[in-house]
């Protein structure tokens, strides 16, 4: 059989690259001498059979060993380079004593916030929200109103302070900038604009479409992206592949002139399940370049809780001990409640400290929440409790 | 104005409907004592809270006569099903007026809103719910047959859980079928004058619980040797409970001592720390370490000392000591003056001793009985602090490098109350609790309390165990021995 010399320099191509023969052996197989072998690879590079690319070694972070994790500067400065690094890393951290974290959480939930402490406690939490939608419903209509929604909560009561971002899906982000206009910002000096990405809430599928998810919603506009790990890779054990895609991603928000769209990574602690796992899918997430740690999608029960909150505070104020970095964490899902929104508030001061109590370090992922939270601060204001017509519906 | 300088949240004291005076509780009526008056006061702001007329030998006298007249005639006919009916009620008493008496405990005592309303008064009520389950099955308490009453049970306790040491004491007593003469601490009667008002509306016959406040070398020393008392039971110090063993020396009169503690709380470089940290607090700084079991000798693995010191003293910083009514309230006031001035002197002590001191930056109120948490590091084994049953929000840390030196350091002590283990590691969990001289070994936890469980002391934290079945025995003689 005749081959043409495109069809033999893919094959020599093939024996030489993938499967590590010489030329001499490639001569043998295909029966012909190892010098037309050369010339078949030389080929093979000149028509783009083949592509070369050369990597500088100093930028280690495109070294992508087989088998291997893609080094960060966070992880290299914690001796994690490797696949063995990570996992003894990850199963090296103080165990977590159920009973006891969610002691401490039912302890933190205890405190008592009256009067002026609580009248902050609510512009806070305003200030905090992530205002989300994100169903399969979503309209560019429903945006719009949740955007207004975000920029003036409240009609009513122009003291009421404004939330931090809006979350919504990659194809809604160009919507929600065009309804921001000049109100946006980055949580504290305007609105943000947060989309879920990477095949959101599964993350079943392939890194390349999770990749391309994250860089559409970038190019959108978004300025924060809400990723998930991959839960059956952690589950399995195979931390690499969690520790890599965040990696990617983290790479994905990089926009043309070099800023980026801040990281918040999912861990979906419902599906993780054990306080043990969540610590290490947290310390995980950090060491990958996690912007925040995000307890879950909203998609799966149980979503946020205090204990996990508290759990992840506890990570993010480690984290700032060893390396003066902070890290911010949001929960997400079942905050529906200015009282529980308020014993969050109170596990952030008291955990993590004061300073994690700022947009940039601690949000809270709600819709309903938004609308309790302006009944609580009209009752104080006002001193008695209007109802439901008296807070708008987004 | 930070988020964490939470507004004051103080209980209100108007639900309390407080007599300016209380008399002595005997044989169902209000009586004067004969050993004149004090002016209870509560330790956070110093103001009086009420006068307490204080028992004389001559008051005891009656009071355990009375205690033997309604033994005789109506509490040892009693079936056990009808004496429990009553021990059911008091326990629902005291849950309906469970605010009521949490607020006077903290008022009293000075010990924190939170605890008195999530710990003491619940346990309390816990404490006659599960005897009241026990009146009419003492067949099957494992002490035989038909096991009989005692008769007069004498109870003496402390002023660091007033009422919960009440319920300790006479839940079990009354569900055994003995009644009762008890005196309440000098510094804590208020609780127990308003348990008297309990039994009342319980309708409890007369004289089968009488409340006889005293001063302890007048009161607590004609009750100890009172003739007509079958069974003393007493919580307090060493040195008082040694003085009743040596009294009540060759006389029939049982007695159950529960006394001092110094427990060591060991926590293994394989703990969850963040948890054995709140562990350690729980241990020490709780109730202002006035507590017989604290955790008051941290014993930490060397290798991860420094970690867990480091993070203790984080984590205190976010402790709140103040007015003890407010709900944010964490650490409140030292119960009495006296008190104070002995941790503070034994603070000194092991400073100058050598150990270093750290104390919580924080302020403390002008009025009151205040000691700033306070922990001492590069304690070495033979300082004052590490033997010396302080008493008070004053941790000591010495550090171990294996399980078998941790094993000899928690045993090291005259005291044999309650230890703690923190290890993720079941094994060496069980067979260091094994190891452990001590009545109560937690694991991965401190200062639980619950009825069914058995509470009590080896060596100087002396002898007998209150709570569940084994609390029963110690009112009870054996069935058949009658």
């Amino acid at each position: 059989m005749e081959f043409s010399d495109r069809e033999l320099s893919l094959r020599a191509a093939r024996l030489y690259y993938d499967d590590g023969k010489t030329q001499d052996e490639i001569g043998d197989i295909l029966g012909i001498t190892r010098w037309k072998a050369g010339r078949l690879l030389a080929l093979a590079r000149e028509t783009g059979i083949v592509a070369i690319s050369i990597v500088d070694s100093a930028d280690t972070a495109e070294v992508r060993p087989p088998n291997g994790i893609v080094v960060t500067d966070r992880s290299r400065a914690q001796g994690v380079t490797d696949s063995g690094s990570l996992r003894r890393f990850l199963h090296g951290l103080a165990a977590v004593d159920a009973i006891g974290l969610e002691e401490r959480a039912g302890r933190l939930a205890t405190r008592s916030i009256k009067n002026d402490s609580k009248r902050a406690a609510l512009d806070t939490i305003i200030r905090l929200i992530d205002l989300t939608t994100l169903e399969g419903a979503d309209t560019p209509g429903k945006v719009r109103s949740l955007v207004r929604k975000a920029i003036l909560p409240d009609p009513s009561d122009l003291t009421a302070p404004r939330v931090a971002a809006v979350c919504v899906y990659p194809d809604m982000v160009q919507h929600a900038v065009a309804a921001l206009g000049s109100h946006q910002g980055d949580g504290v000096t305007g609105i943000g604009v947060a989309s879920v990405a990477t095949a959101f809430p599964s993350g079943r599928s392939s890194l390349d479409i999770k990749l391309a998810d994250t860089r559409y919603a970038v190019s959108q506009g978004a300025t924060e992206i809400d990723m998930v790990i991959d839960r059956g890779a952690f589950l399995s054990g195979d931390f690499d592949t969690v520790f890599n895609e965040i990696v990617e991603v983290h790479r994905a928000c990089g926009r043309p002139d070099g800023t980026r769209a801040h990281l918040k990574v999912i861990c979906e602690t419902g599906e993780l399940r054990t306080y043990d796992n969540i610590k290490r899918a947290s310390w995980l997430a950090i060491l990958a370049g996690a912007d925040f740690i995000k307890t879950s999608t909203g998609k799966v029960q149980p979503a946020a809780t205090l204990p996990t909150t508290v759990l992840m505070l506890e990570v993010v104020r480690d984290w700032f001990n060893l390396t003066g970095e902070r890290i911010g964490v949001k929960p997400a899902g079942g905050i529906r409640q200015s009282k529980d929104a308020i014993r969050y508030l109170v596990a952030v001061a008291e955990v993590a400290g004061d300073e994690w109590i700022d947009p940039h370090l601690f949000r809270f992922g709600a819709s309903s929440l938004l609308n309790d939270v302006l009944l609580q601060r009209q009752k104080m204001t006002t001193g008695h409790y209007s109802g439901l017509d008296y807070v708008t519906v987004d | 104005m930070s988020f964490r300088d939470y507004a004051p949240a103080p209980e209100s004291t108007a639900i309390l409907n407080l007599r300016p005076h209380y008399g002595l509780y005997i044989d169902g009526q209000w009586t004067e004592g004969g050993g004149g008056s004090i002016t209870s006061i509560s330790p956070a702001t110093e103001k009086s809270i009420a006068e307490i007329s204080m028992a004389d030998s001559s008051d005891i006298d009656r009071a355990v006569l009375a205690a033997r007249k309604s033994y005789d005639t109506v509490w040892s006919r009693m079936s056990g099903a009808e004496r429990g009916k009553y021990l059911y009620r008091i326990a629902r008493l005291i849950q309906e007026r469970a605010r009521e008496f949490a607020v006077a405990e903290t008022l009293d005592n000075g010990k924190p809103i939170r605890e008195t309303r999530d710990i003491d008064i619940p346990l309390v009520a816990a404490w006659f719910f599960h005897y009241a389950g026990w009146a009419d099955k003492l067949d099957y308490a494992g002490l035989g047959p038909n096991p009989s009453a005692l008769g007069v049970a004498g109870q003496i306790i402390p002023w660091n859980f007033p009422l919960l040491m009440l319920a300790w004491k006479v839940a079990p007593a009354l569900a055994a079928g003995n009644t009762v003469v008890l005196k309440p601490a000098e510094t804590t009667p208020l609780t127990a004058l308003m348990f008297a008002d309990i039994c009342q509306q319980a309708g409890l016959p007369a004289g089968v619980v009488n409340i006889v406040p005293g001063h302890g070398g007048v009161a607590g020393t004609a009750l100890v040797e009172h003739a007509g008392v079958n069974k003393i039971a007493f919580t307090g110090s060493t040195a008082v409970g040694r003085n009743i063993a040596r009294t009540l020396a060759g006389t029939e009169t049982r007695v159950t001592l529960e006394l001092g503690g110094k427990g060591a709380n060991i926590v293994f470089d394989d703990a969850a720390v963040d948890e054995a940290v709140e562990g350690i607090i729980a241990g020490i700084f709780f109730n202002q370490g006035h507590v017989c079991c604290a955790g008051s000798r941290l014993l930490v693995q060397e290798n991860i000392q420094d970690e867990v010191v480091e993070k203790l003293t984080r984590r205190l910083a976010t402790l709140r000591l103040g007015d003890p009514l407010d709900k944010n309230t964490d650490i409140g006031a030292v119960n009495s003056k006296a008190q104070l001035a002995r941790i503070t002197a034994i603070a000194e002590t092991g400073e100058a001793e050598g150990a270093t001191r750290w104390t919580l930056d924080c302020e403390i109120p002008s009025k009151g009985f205040w000691f700033r948490p306070t922990i001492f590091t590069n304690v070495t084994t033979s300082n004052t602090v590490a033997r010396d049953e302080i008493f008070g929000p004053v941790l000591s840390v010495l550090s171990f490098r294996t399980p078998d030196e941790a094993i000899i350091k928690a045993n090291n002590t005259p005291y044999g109350l309650s230890a703690g283990i923190w290890t993720q590691n079941a094994s060496r969990m069980l067979r260091v609790a094994d190891s452990l001289r001590a009545g109560v070994v937690w694991a991965n936890t401190f200062n639980q309390f619950d009825p069914t469980s058995p509470f009590g002391g080896y060596k100087e934290s002396g002898y007998g165990r209150e709570g569940g079945r084994h609390g029963l025995a110690a009112y009870l003689a054996n069935g058949g021995a009658r």
